[in-house]
């Protein structure tokens, strides 16, 4: 097996706050391999954007960060010296944010901060750089790119400024690329066009893609690999298909449910929804995250639970022995 | 952006035709002019003579307007006390005013901008309550006073500087420090609060996952963000020590317009106050024009504006 472009054990995340340490990111393992796509899903606050933060080295510094390791194509993360960082940063592995509108720099234009890792990594000169720069605006759909490189980014849409952040991760051909929900700050229609955009790319460059949303309506559409994150933890994680067909943990079994589907969804009938509020982070806990809100719950699940390894890479934190059945009246 | 000029052009005009009514004016109503240059103990006829001789009898419209069409060809009278025209007075004073002011700023920025980029990076330890304590120190204390502790201090107890006069560059040392370290506390503050706003954003962020170097980061993404309402300050501070510099330049015995100023209202040499008004206040209009276009030039949203 070659070695994982991103490789995660034991990621933790502690954030100091007013009345004690937010576990923020809690035991989150994960591997993404080069040329695939692994989609880290859950809800807001659940440490999703954290972890890849976390990855990247661009945690507040008030945070602290541990993990059992760390590596980046073999490399350790977590021991590195900051120049090794900075050389990889932005140029091996780079990041698309959630927010377009407030990524770019006011002050200076698309083609100075577009051109900038290019010449920063030693990859060539202006020029060769100027050429890139449009050959992946071109590429990421933004017409007339010749002409961009000389606007402000408050000339531009928010689409067309996330279309621009997409381009920047590409200019050095990276291994991997973090993209921590960068479709939620979009209009809806948008929102489809960048993730196909993204999904596209990532097959032509070959690029591992480790990609952070919400919604698991885009992981079924582009994801190789899922991982279901709750209350700081990986849940559940696995192959797309056989986390969606037999979900092993009821949180994914819920996340599944709330999908509007269009035969499924008739109007009146309700849509699934998960009751309750996600436990505070604030000190740890102690067993199952889930219990509160969870159908199933039994008494050992207030003990701490092991992680549990199927076939084919899927790993669950559940003691249930069988896949979750769905709870809505008629599933699908 | 060369809209954005001509049209900051045009409203520094309007602007400058606005402070020199106002200025003009504001001489008028602080007195009877003709009193105070016949004398107090002059008879009524000699004050109407001088009223006469003046032009002062003719409605104030007219008054300005004459002075305002003179002063636009450079004729700002002549001086009541010194035997020259006051367009040449202030010509002869001016370099060493500028040179005091120019030198101050220089000061005050080559304080406050590192001190303030440093307190805003280390933010809440013991070099950001440093610079803290500094800016209060500096401002609390009135610069004559500080400018004579600095001549007690360096001029006459350690004999390093000299303590009055404008002939050598040794001269400005004292006045331009007095003068920079007022200034730069307030130029600090305001750099330290940008510069801790931007370090947050996410631009900032950004410039960091691309692998840039943290002087990079700092200088290139976020200061050049930071600094632009310390611009526009600067050019507020620098018109500032112009005035200012009644008070130093009086401390110093500098021969510069506020020497001259301070003089030529003891004197109620009144055309000679008048033209100093007129050049402080056109001082401030452009200084403030040179400030939006530097500022235009910084932030490419302003330009729309």
């Amino acid at each position: 097996m070659t070695t994982p472009v991103l490789d995660v054990k034991q990621l933790a995340v502690q954030i100091p706050v007013a009345d004690g340490i937010l576990h923020a990111v809690r035991d989150v393992t994960l591997t993404v391999a080069r040329g695939e796509t692994l989609c880290v899903v859950g809800e807001s606050g659940c440490g999703k954007s954290l972890t890849s933060l976390a990855v990247m080295g661009l945690l507040p510094s008030s945070a602290r960060r541990t993990a059992a390791h760390m590596r980046f194509a073999g490399e350790d993360l977590l021991d590195m010296t900051p120049r090794r960082l900075r050389e990889l940063r932005g140029n091996r592995m780079a990041m698309i944010f959630q927010e377009p509108m407030t990524s770019l720099n006011p002050a200076w234009t698309i083609g100075d901060q577009l051109t900038e890792p290019f010449l920063r990594h030693g990859k060539g000169n202006r020029r060769e750089a100027t050429d890139r720069a449009v050959f992946l605006l071109e590429r990421v759909g933004i017409a007339a790119a010749g002409r961009r490189l000389v606007q402000y980014p408050h000339e531009l849409s928010g689409g067309l400024r996330q279309r621009v952040m997409i381009a920047m991760a590409l200019m050095c051909g990276p291994d991997l690329i973090l993209a921590d929900e960068p479709t939620t700050a979009l209009d809806v229609t948008i929102q489809a066009e960048i993730l196909h955009l993204l999904a596209e790319l990532q097959q032509e460059f070959g690029m591992g893609l480790l990609l952070v949303t919400h919604d698991l309506g885009i992981v079924a559409r582009v994801a190789h690999r899922v991982a279901v994150m709750y209350a700081g933890e990986v849940v559940e994680s696995g192959p797309t298909v056989t986390v969606f067909d037999e979900p092993r943990h009821p949180y994914t079994r819920g996340l599944i449910d709330c999908i509007p589907i269009p035969a499924r969804s008739r109007p009146g009938v309700p849509l699934g929804t998960i009751p309750g509020l996600v436990p505070s982070l604030v000190g740890g806990i102690e067993g199952c995250a889930f219990r509160e809100r969870c159908a199933f719950a039994t008494e050992p699940c207030a003990r701490p639970v092991p992680v549990v390894t199927g076939a084919e890479d899927h790993a669950w934190r559940c003691i249930l022995p069988a896949a979750v059945p769905s709870l809505l009246e008629n599933p699908a | 952006m060369l809209r954005f000029t001509l049209r900051r052009l045009l409203l520094a005009l309007v602007v400058g035709i606005a402070v020199s009514a106002i200025a003009f004016m504001l001489l008028r109503v602080s007195g009877d002019l003709a009193i105070a240059l016949a004398g107090e103990d002059a008879s009524p006829a000699e004050v109407e003579r001088i009223r006469e001789q003046y032009g002062l009898n003719r409605p104030i419209i007219v008054q300005y307007a004459e002075w305002l069409w003179r002063a636009v060809q450079g004729d700002l009278g002549r001086s009541l006390f010194y035997p020259e025209s006051v367009a040449n007075l202030i010509m002869s004073r001016l370099p060493v005013t500028l040179t005091l002011a120019g030198l101050g700023l220089v000061i005050a920025l080559l304080i406050s901008l590192p001190l303030g980029i440093i307190a805003a990076l280390r933010r809440n330890t013991w070099v950001d309550r440093g610079a803290l304590g500094i800016a209060v120190v500096g401002q609390a204390m009135p610069n004559f006073w500080f400018g004579l502790l600095m001549i007690f201090f360096f001029g006459l107890s350690l004999g390093w500087l000299p303590i009055s006069g404008s002939d050598t560059w040794m001269h400005f040392v004292m006045p331009a420090i007095t003068l920079g370290w007022f200034s730069a506390p307030v130029l600090m503050r305001l750099t330290r609060g940008g510069m801790v706003e931007v370090m947050t954003s996410d631009y900032i962020r950004t410039a960091r996952a691309k692998g840039l170097p943290g002087r990079v980061v700092v200088l290139k993404h976020a200061l050049r963000n930071a600094i632009i309402p310390v611009v526009a300050l600067c050019s507020v501070q620098f018109g500032n020590m112009l005035s200012g510099s009644v008070i130093i330049e009086t401390v110093f015995a500098l021969q510069g317009i506020g020497y001259l100023a301070w003089e030529a209202i003891s004197r109620r040499d009144f055309p000679v106050v008048q033209g100093i008004l007129l050049l402080v206040a056109l001082f401030y209009v452009i200084l403030t024009l040179l400030a939006d276009i530097l500022n235009a030039w910084l932030d490419p949203r302003i330009r729309r504006g």
